[in-house]
């Protein structure tokens, strides 16, 4: 799967690319989520079923986030030009957390014949607590920027 | 302490199923993600932009693997209840863009099931791969998933 950026270095690493502050997440947010990701599971929007799982609210889908950081490789390069996304869920999202992802750059790589832009991702609550971490392939031809 | 899971199930394939990349749904997605740019839900713009049709974003192929007719089916068969689970980790590696319109093909399979603390945490590692109508691939995806 992936590959952490392993070779070469450019003098832009660690520059933030893009960020992207999203408003907060409300109930109705997880609502629509659950819609249209077809992620039924109640554990996100019925508060009943979470208090039985012994969970004191409902929380929000990990996938959500991460859509929240597809959107902002999206600000940065086309669908077409992501190679690969990965994260880890470092903790839970709650109800009320306003999400602030950021991408830095992490060097160059070189995969299959093409030179890639090796991406850190990162997404935090308004408290600067990290949520995800991950990262990003992408070959940024010029689009968007 | 939860069940221990059937470490014998690694390796279990599911039935491949076909999805419909269907442009009603992927405005849905914009705005429940509040995505506002019109390329997601416009498709004369994601025309006027080269593509062939409304594209998907990075995500969206893990909510069509979900559209199948029993999502949590590995969750009855491994006997989990879906009130312990947490998404540890997703990774996707892409080959192609996917527009609306488009079919799918995808493939699941329990690659993995392993434990840490002594059992108090077991993770199940599922691997999809999802190819186009005429067998190309499409992108693989890998989720990690903590039972409580």
């Amino acid at each position: 799967m992936m590959t952490q950026n392993s070779s070469t270095s450019s003098d832009a690493t660690g520059e933030i690319l893009a960020s992207l502050t999203k408003p907060p997440i409300s109930r109705h947010t997880l609502a629509l989520y659950c819609g249209a990701s077809y992620d039924h599971n109640p554990m996100h929007v019925d508060l009943d079923f979470a208090r039985e799982h012994g969970v004191d609210d409902v929380f929000a889908h990990g996938m959500l986030s991460m859509g929240y950081l597809g959107e902002l490789l999206c600000r940065i390069a086309g669908p077409e030009d992501i190679r690969s996304f990965s994260v880890r869920f470092s903790a839970i999202v709650p109800v009320g957390a306003e999400i602030t992802c950021t991408a830095r750059h992490a060097g160059l790589v070189e995969r299959q014949g093409e030179t890639l832009t090796a991406l850190d991702l990162l997404a935090v609550d308004a408290d600067g607590a990290t949520k995800l971490m991950g990262s990003a392939l992408i070959a940024i031809n010029g689009k968007n920027s | 302490m939860p069940k221990i899971l059937d470490r014998s199930l690694i390796g279990k394939a599911f039935e491949p199923f076909d999805v419909m990349v269907e442009a009603g749904r992927l405005r849905l997605f914009a705005k429940a993600t509040g995505n506002d740019d019109p390329v997601f839900t416009d498709e004369a713009v994601a025309k006027s932009r080269g593509y062939r049709s409304i594209p998907a974003p990075p995500t969206y192929v893990f909510t069509l693997e979900m559209e199948r007719a029993d999502p949590f089916d590995y969750l009855d068969l491994l006997e989990i209840d879906p009130g312990t689970i947490l998404h540890g980790e997703q990774s996707f590696d892409y080959h192609q863009t996917v527009c609306a319109g488009d079919v799918l093909t995808f493939e699941n399979v329990i690659a993995d099931i392993y434990d840490k603390k002594n059992g108090a945490l077991q993770f199940l590692v599922l691997e999809t791969k999802v190819t186009d109508s005429q067998g190309a691939a499409v992108a693989e995806m890998r989720r990690s998933i903590v039972v409580r």
